[in-house]
């Protein structure tokens, strides 16, 4: 169980999602992918998406990021509302991990090119000494520097996923599904290491995962969603207690115990 | 009966700075059973599942004593001749299931030309089935996931496409690489109990890739543990929670747990010992 780094200050919401809808397509085609999501997540806490495949998970993250052509309602970083395009300095406060480490990673750049290219665009300079810190902080160390995507394991790449989100230092991390392409030894590695990293810079997490263990480890509150809506926001006490109330809750938890 | 027997495999990476050994020896047969493979990232896992069917990218290079299928030494064949056994009678959902479509088709119509491909049938019968298809892997809306592109799916959306195409040719293996891992609990047990069904009624043999210690102690009959391109212990799937090794253990105790909450999780700490002991051998 992780606690949110204690603050004497009042609660500062850093993400909040106000009845937030997005759809792709349009006609017979048309998904409404996900259906008035509201949540709000403080800053430093660590709030859980979980719920049934294709339920629109990804899709709340894509949104916040400005990756979604099509949606309405309202989303506020660091209590400010977020630009129709984001702006560069958004990308600054809140990074991404993608689901799929495969796609994610650009199959021609090294993991010192996607890196210091990446630090580079957020304006570093001491590029060398910090992609050797990132490469480190995730676990893989320098002789991964110069390798190629095709030449690291699903594992390797994913660890390249979080450094390269690391590297603008953000407040915000959204995770999707972070660790579900790991191992077990490294995914406990990644889980402390997502730990550490946000009490010492007081990161605020947003974490997808299938897996109930990984969020009750990680958040303190999580949403479970089916078929695009957002059905139950709960403690993560009551996720251990097994007392989730709406029906579906209830399913995914005797499922996963 | 043994539909599969893999001896002594190696798979080797040269590169400037000496030759990487991914694989180192592996021995293992497979019957019409469910045999895991679970170990860390980067132990070699979805490499000896390519090896099988040749798949290792140049530099890259394949050695072993024999990998025979019912008898039939896949070391001698030709690419050619390993292009059939590929589609036919091994079929294999990699890793990375988005990346296995093809992204300018629709599934729909990438379903019906993989149906037509081993079955004679006409586009509309083709069209009932890979709806059918869609439909048994748990997909909600068949019709417009028929319509659809790669890049529009969810992530456990493109593995469980890439199951039910791996399917379709009725395989007498299947080798599946983490091919639940982006999905939830109940989507799970669905794909599993379809997978299961072939195990048990078509006499199919599975390989099944996994990092779910639990997943695979329930699902599987045997399980190989894999550290740096090794086998370090085989145990009957069931007895998979009471194994010796100590990399085992590590692996089992790093798990987080929802009755067992703690701050920090376990992480293995490494023994050289573990990558020079010399491979079991998992062949019955
Ligand atoms: N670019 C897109 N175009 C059309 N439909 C899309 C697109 N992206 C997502 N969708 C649809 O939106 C729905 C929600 O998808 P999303 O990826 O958010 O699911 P998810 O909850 O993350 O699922 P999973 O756990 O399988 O990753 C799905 O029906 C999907 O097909
Ligand atoms: N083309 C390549 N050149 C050099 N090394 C490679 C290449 N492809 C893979 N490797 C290395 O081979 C090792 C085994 O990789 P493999 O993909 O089999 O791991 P895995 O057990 O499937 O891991 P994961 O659970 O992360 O998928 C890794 O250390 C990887 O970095
Ligand atoms: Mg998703
Ligand atoms: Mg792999």
């Amino acid at each position: 169980m992780v606690r949110s780094p204690k603050c004497e200050c009042a609660p500062v919401s850093m993400l909040n999602v106000d009845n937030l809808s997005v759809w792709f397509g349009n006609g017979r085609d048309r998904v409404d992918a996900v259906r008035n999501a509201s949540f709000n997540v403080n800053r430093g806490a660590s709030f859980g998406l979980v719920g049934e495949s294709g339920s629109g998970k990804s899709t709340i993250l894509r949104a916040v990021m400005g990756l979604t052509p099509n949606w309405s309602g309202a989303i506020s970083v660091d209590t400010k509302p977020v630009d129709k395009t984001r702006q560069k300095s958004f990308y600054k406060v809140v990074q991404m991990v993608f689901q799929d480490p495969y796609a994610s990673l650009h199959p021609r750049h090294s993991v010192d090119q996607v890196l210091g290219e990446t630090l580079y665009l957020h304006g570093f300079r001491d590029i060398d000494a910090r992609v050797v810190k990132l490469l480190d902080d995730v676990g893989l160390g320098g002789k991964f520097r110069f390798r190629y995507p095709h030449q690291l394991s699903g594992g390797q790449r994913q660890r390249v996923a979080i450094a390269r989100a690391l590297a603008p230092k953000p407040s915000i991390l959204l995770l999707d599904e972070p660790t579900s392409a790991l191992d077990v030894s490294v995914q406990a590695e990644i889980l402390n290491l997502l730990t550490d990293l946000r009490t010492e810079h007081g990161l605020t997490y947003i974490m997808v995962s299938h897996d109930l263990s990984v969020v009750g480890h990680m958040c303190e509150q999580l949403a479970v969603m089916k078929d695009g809506e957002i059905v139950e926001i709960m403690e993560v006490e009551t996720l251990r207690k097994a007392q989730a109330s709406h029906p579906y809750s209830q399913e995914l938890l005797a499922a996963s115990i | 009966m043994t539909l599969l027997d893999v001896e002594n495999l190696w798979v080797k990476f040269p590169s400037r700075q000496g030759v990487f050994d991914a694989v180192r020896g592996v021995s293992f047969t497979l019957g019409r059973e469910r045999l895991g493979i679970v170990g860390e990232s980067g132990s070699g896992k979805s490499m000896t599942g390519r090896a099988i069917l040749r798949l290792i990218r140049p530099p890259g290079i394949v050695t072993a004593d024999q990998i025979s299928l019912e008898g039939d030494d896949l070391m001698l064949k030709s690419e050619r001749q390993m292009r059939d056994v590929r589609g036919q009678r091994i079929s294999m959902v990699m890793q990375d299931p988005k990346f296995s479509l093809n992204p300018v088709m629709t599934i729909g119509q990438q379903i019906i030309e993989a149906y037509r491909l081993h079955n004679k049938a006409r586009k509309s019968e083709a069209y009932a089935k890979s709806l059918e298809m869609l439909e048994a892997v748990s997909i909600r809306d068949p019709e417009r996931v028929m319509r659809a592109y790669p890049h529009e799916m969810s992530g456990g959306m493109g593995q469980r496409i890439m199951i039910a195409m791996m399917l379709i040719p009725n395989p007498e293996i299947l080798i599946a690489d983490e091919p639940t891992s982006a999905l939830d609990v109940s989507v799970q047990r669905q794909v599993l109990s379809i997978i299961d069904k072939l195990v048990t009624d078509r006499g199919m043999g599975l390989i099944f890739i996994s990092h779910d210690l639990n997943l695979v102690a329930d699902f599987c009959d045997r399980v190989l543990i894999m550290y740096s391109g090794r086998i370090v212990e085989v145990c009957d799937a069931d007895k998979l929670h009471d194994a010796q090794h100590p990399y085992t253990r590590g692996l089992l105790n790093s798990l987080p747990r929802l009755d067992a909450p703690c701050d920090k999780l376990q992480v293995l700490s490494r023994d050289p010992a573990w990558s020079e002991a010399p491979s079991v051998s998992a062949r019955l």
